[in-house]
C-alpha cells in the first residue's frame, strides 16, 4: 500500500509525467461503458479501478478531488464523474459521450430485468444471490474509501486533522443519520477554513 | 401511445417529469437521497406505486450493472411504461449536468487558486467519510449475520490487497448468497 502511494505522489510531483487521457471518443465510451456495466450495487469501486489504476486517466489526487466536488453538486457522483472528466478532455461532447457511455447500455439492461423480475423474484436462490452482492457492495464502497484515504497524508489538511473530519462525517452521517446536506453545509465550511488557514496564499 | 405510458395521460407525465426536475436540484449526495420524498409522491400521494414495487425497484436497480441513478428509469417505468422511464431519467438528469459542466469549468479555470484548492483540500475527508458512512449504510442490512459480515470484510480485503477485478467478487457474493451463506 505504502509503496503504491510513495509512487503516486513521485508521480505527482512530475508534471511531464502526468497520466495519459482518453486517446479518442470512443475510447472514452467504452471506458465509461465497461465500468459501468461491471458496476453491480454501484460503480464507484470500479471507477477509482478503471480511471485510476487501469487506465491510468487521472491520479488517486484528482480522484478524491473530482469525488469531493461531484459530491456537494446535486446529481449522482459517478454521473457527474463522467461529465467532468469528458468534458476536461473533449469539451461538451466529451461530456456527453462519457454520460452515454456510463448510461445507454445499463439502462436497457436495467429495463429488461425489471421485466423479467416479477417471475423470479419468489425463488430464494434469487433473493440470496441478492443479499450476497449487496454484502459485496458495501465492502467494494469501504475499501475504495480506504484507497482514497492514502491521499489525505499528502494533502493541505495534514493526517490528523483530515482523520478527525473524516470521522466527525461519518458518526454524523452512518450513526446519526443527519441529512446530507445538512452535514456538508455544517461540517464543510470548517473545514474549508482550516484548509484555508493552513494554505499559504 | 398510451400503450408507451401505461395508460395515464401527458397530464401524468408531465406532472411526472416535472416532479424529478425538481428533484434533480435538490439530489446532493446522489438520487438515492431523494427517495423520501419520491415514495411521498409515488405511492403516498398519487398512488401510482405500491409501497413493495416501491422498494423493488430499488432493489432491482443495484442488482443490475450500472449506476445506481437507474433506480429512476425503473420507477418511471413501473409507473408510466417507456415515456414514464424517460420522463424521470431526463428530469433527473438535466437540470444537475447543466449545473455540474457549468461548477466544473468554473472551479477549473481557478484550480490554482487559494479558494478552489483549500475548497479541494478541506473536503477530501468529508468524501473519505462519507464513503466508509456509505458502506456502513449499505451493509446495514447483513445486521449481525456472521456470514454476510464476513462476507463484507473479505471483499474490503481482498480489494485493498490484490488487483483482482471486483467483478469477480461480486460473483462470489452472489453464488455465496444463492449457496444461502449470507
Amino acid at each position: 500500500m505504502s509503496q503504491e502511494a510513495g509512487s503516486e505522489s513521485a508521480r505527482f510531483e512530475e508534471p511531464n509525467t502526468s497520466p495519459p487521457g482518453p486517446r479518442s471518443l470512443s475510447d472514452l465510451f467504452w471506458t465509461f461503458n465497461r465500468l459501468s456495466l461491471q458496476g453491480f450495487g454501484g460503480v464507484l469501486a470500479i471507477a477509482q479501478r478503471e480511471l485510476v489504476e487501469r487506465k491510468q486517466w487521472i491520479s488517486r489526487e484528482q480522484f478524491l478531488e473530482l469525488l469531493s466536488v461531484s459530491q456537494v453538486l446535486p446529481g449522482p457522483n459517478v454521473v457527474n464523474l463522467s461529465l467532468m472528466i469528458g468534458d476536461r478532455h473533449f469539451g461538451l461532447r466529451g461530456a456527453f459521450v462519457a454520460l452515454g457511455g456510463m448510461l445507454a447500455i445499463p439502462l436497457v439492461i436495467v429495463l429488461a430485468v425489471t421485466v423479467l423480475y416479477a417471475q423470479y423474484a419468489s425463488l430464494s436462490m434469487v433473493s440470496g444471490a441478492l443479499r450476497g452482492m449487496g454484502a459485496v457492495a458495501a465492502g467494494l464502497v469501504i475499501a475504495t474509501a480506504l484507497k482514497l484515504a492514502t491521499t489525505l497524508r499528502s494533502g493541505a489538511m495534514g493526517l490528523p486533522l483530515s482523520a478527525v473530519f473524516c470521522l466527525l462525517t461519518f458518526i454524523a452521517i452512518a450513526l446519526l443519520r443527519w441529512p446530507l446536506v445538512w452535514v456538508l453545509l455544517g461540517l464543510g465550511p470548517v473545514a474549508v477554513a482550516v484548509a484555508w488557514r493552513r494554505i499559504k496564499p | 401511445m398510451s400503450a408507451w405510458m401505461a395508460g395515464h395521460d401527458w397530464v401524468d407525465i408531465a406532472s411526472l417529469f416535472g416532479h424529478f426536475l425538481v428533484l434533480s436540484l435538490l439530489a446532493v449526495g446522489g438520487a438515492i437521497s431523494t427517495t423520501p420524498d419520491m415514495s411521498r409522491y409515488l405511492v403516498h400521494d398519487h398512488h401510482w406505486l405500491s409501497p413493495e414495487e416501491f422498494t423493488a425497484s430499488i432493489a432491482i436497480a443495484q442488482a443490475a450493472p450500472g449506476p445506481n441513478l437507474l433506480f429512476v428509469a425503473v420507477l418511471g417505468w413501473n409507473v408510466a411504461g417507456p415515456i414514464g422511464a424517460l420522463a424521470t431519467m431526463t428530469g433527473i438528469l438535466i437540470p444537475s449536468t447543466a449545473l455540474s459542466l457549468w461548477a466544473t469549468r468554473w472551479g477549473q479555470s481557478r484550480k490554482e487558486t487559494r479558494g478552489v484548492r483549500s475548497f479541494t483540500a478541506g473536503m477530501a475527508p468529508l468524501t473519505i467519510g462519507l464513503l466508509l458512512a456509505t458502506g456502513w449504510i449499505l451493509a446495514g442490512p447483513t445486521g449481525g449475520h456472521i456470514g454476510a459480515m464476513l462476507l463484507v470484510a473479505a471483499t474490503v480485503l481482498v480489494i485493498v490487497k490484490t488487483k483482482l477485478s471486483p467483478i469477480w467478487v461480486v460473483a462470489a457474493g452472489a453464488v455465496a448468497g444463492a449457496l444461502g451463506l449470507t
